[in-house]
């Protein structure tokens, strides 16, 4: 089953010619054309004849014996990218028919690398939300189900729930996201799948529609923990037009997994045993520690005392941040415009009907956070306990080489739940807010399924800039939970 | 802290998003909602705590004051949802 494969699994069968570029990417675009109308994983399918091309040239490189770390291997692409003369929009009316002019310096890299395109996926409207509810193109579905409840639909996570739905789904071997406060690794851990969220810097953010840019970056989302180090590995990389860019270079990150994780250290936040967490959630994370001990892991607890104050604080910087980004769409030099009979009349009905409901009270959050008055109380109290955040993993990090906690507080929930109440949708960003703030990387790998048949995942974050360890830890509980679980509506399924 | 309708209002005003009187209330209610929950920042204690405001993980680099980029005018006014020859255009803003 083509759509089956992981990207190591792809490129291994590219490179023995087993099957063709062309083969596996007109298994894709079937299995797209079966299986989004139902999921809406993609907002825009690019069409056949230009992914036919692209698989085309791949195919050659590969005759050639010029094949690039990506070549060949079908993915999506989240739809906020900026992907040269294709339509990307962020899930929002207001981009709705923006056709970027630029290519994003981390989609070039994975082209560079012989990657083929399938399409741009679903997201939260700008990346801001945790169910993939928000968007202006519809919600996307996840195609996990519970058990005995084939009639309700699931959330996919969020914001890249296009992209974590896609992947499950077999609609892409992979597929890219970005997370400013836990938007690869939740939607990666509602679908079953790897998502990586790498250290700050190690990805351009050139070309990746902003949200809050001191958090936002990108990361691969995949089937394994090599598919991850493998695709970051084509995706990282100093970029001189991003001015947050790391200059450190790129280690072969694949080959990371499968190391020994022997003698290394693992800390186990107390502060993440939050009261009321589920009971699923906390045996799948005892069943994690005790895979990590028999792997000859050292397990110990640490304290990050100022954990309960990472999402509150999030919800104060992420939000002053996308209200300054978000001012550059103001109906005039790009996006949808609303004529009115004044400029500033043109700047409000533009962005009153440009952008949906969460978008706009996360903007009117970030501009009450930081106009006269408020500034000190808020913006600059959140960002001095983010100065606390980073530290306590700093100094955790001093006597672990990686933490190990659950990815999300729950499985995936039904459309429609948490919708209501603004602060319990934001509780599911409890136990990735706080990597996001310190920059530190993180880790999901689906572990289990919970007893309603749906994935769990756990999360391993390391040090900046140690991927590398992240990975091994990563692939060590990827071993051990040997987790093949397929959702309900795949590729691969009956029709 | 807890918003009022004028503050909501003035708010909207400075993020240039218009807001219908009907929505007004319903917007002010979202917002207090989540400033409630965010006030508990005020009980952690940051004297003498510099703020964090990047990742600081890498230096701001200095280049050459060359320009590196550029002659694509056209294509970026072709992003534009109205333009008059090589500008964007406005409604009248000087009477």
């Amino acid at each position: 089953m083509l759509t089956g494969l992981t990207l190591t699994e792809a490129r291994a069968g590219l490179a023995a010619r087993t099957f063709s570029a062309r083969e596996l990417a007109k298994a894709h675009l079937d299995a797209i054309a079966r299986l989004n109308p139902t999921l809406n994983a993609y907002i825009t399918v690019l069409p056949e004849e230009t992914v036919l091309a692209q698989a085309d040239a791949a195919d050659a490189r590969y005759a050639a014996g010029t094949a690039g770390l990506m070549d060949g291997l079908p993915i999506g692409i989240k739809d906020l990218f900026c992907t040269k003369d294709v339509r990307t929009t962020a899930a929002s009316a207001i981009l709705a028919e923006f056709v970027p002019p630029y290519e994003s310096t981390v989609t070039a890299k994975l082209l560079k690398e012989g990657a083929v395109f399938l399409g741009k996926t679903n997201l939260d409207e700008f990346a801001m939300g945790s169910a993939n509810t928000s968007s202006a193109f519809g919600a996307t579905t996840s195609p996990w189900r519970r058990t005995g409840e084939p009639d309700v639909a699931l959330v996919p996570g969020g914001s890249s729930g296009g992209s974590s739905a896609a992947v499950a789904a077999g609609l892409a071997l992979a597929a890219t996201g970005t997370d400013t406060g836990g938007s690869i690794r939740q939607p990666a851990a509602y679908c079953g799948i790897v998502g990586l969220k790498p250290t700050y810097g190690r990805c351009s953010r050139w070309g990746v529609i902003a949200y809050a840019s001191s958090l936002d970056q990108a990361g691969p989302m995949t089937r394994s923990v090599a598919d991850a180090g493998l695709m970051l590995e084509a995706m990282a990389g100093f970029d001189e037009r991003d001015s947050t860019s790391s200059s450190r270079p790129v280690p072969a990150f694949h080959k990371a997994v499968g190391k020994s994780v022997k003698g290394l250290k693992v800390g186990i936040p107390t502060e993440y045993r939050a009261p009321g967490l589920p009971e699923d959630v906390l045996a799948m994370w005892e069943q994690g520690i005790a895979w990590l001990r028999e792997a000859g892991c050292e397990v110990v607890d640490v304290s990050l005392p100022h954990t309960r104050y990472g999402l509150t604080s999030y919800y104060i910087i992420a939000p002053a941040e996308c209200s300054s980004n978000l001012a550059r769409y103001d109906g005039i030099r790009f996006g949808k415009r609303v004529d009115a009979p004044s400029l500033d009349a043109v700047y409000e009905a533009s962005r009153a009907a440009g952008f949906g409901a969460e978008v706009r009270s996360r903007i009117l959050m970030g501009t009450y956070v930081l106009s006269a008055g408020y500034y000190d109380a808020y913006y600059l109290k959140a960002q001095k306990v983010r100065t606390l955040i980073r530290r306590d993993f700093e100094q955790a990090f001093e006597n672990v080489d990686v933490l190990l906690t659950p990815t999300a507080p729950s499985a995936a929930f039904a459309q429609g739940e948490n919708q209501n109440d603004p602060v319990q949708m934001y509780l599911n960003d409890i136990f990735t807010v706080p990597a996001s703030l310190a920059g530190i990387p993180g880790l999901s790998v689906p572990v289990g399924l919970n007893n309603a048949g749906l994935p769990l995942g756990l999360q391993v974050l390391g040090r900046h800039f140690d991927e590398e360890t992240v990975l091994s830890v990563g692939g060590a509980l990827e071993a051990a939970a040997g987790f093949a679980h397929r959702p309900t509506l795949h590729a691969g399924a009956g029709a | 802290m807890s918003l009022d309708l004028a503050t909501t209002r003035r708010i909207a005003k400075l993020a240039r998003i218009g807001l219908e009187d009907a929505e007004l209330e319903a917007t002010t209610l979202k917002l207090n909602t989540i400033l409630g929950w965010i006030d508990q920042l005020a009980e952690v204690n940051v004297d003498g705590v510099p703020p964090m405001v990047g990742t600081e993980t890498e230096a701001l680099r200095q280049r050459e004051d060359v320009v590196t980029d550029g002659n694509c005018r056209d294509a970026l006014l072709a992003c534009a949802p109205e333009t008059a020859g090589p500008f964007y255009t406005v409604p009248k803003v000087v009477e």
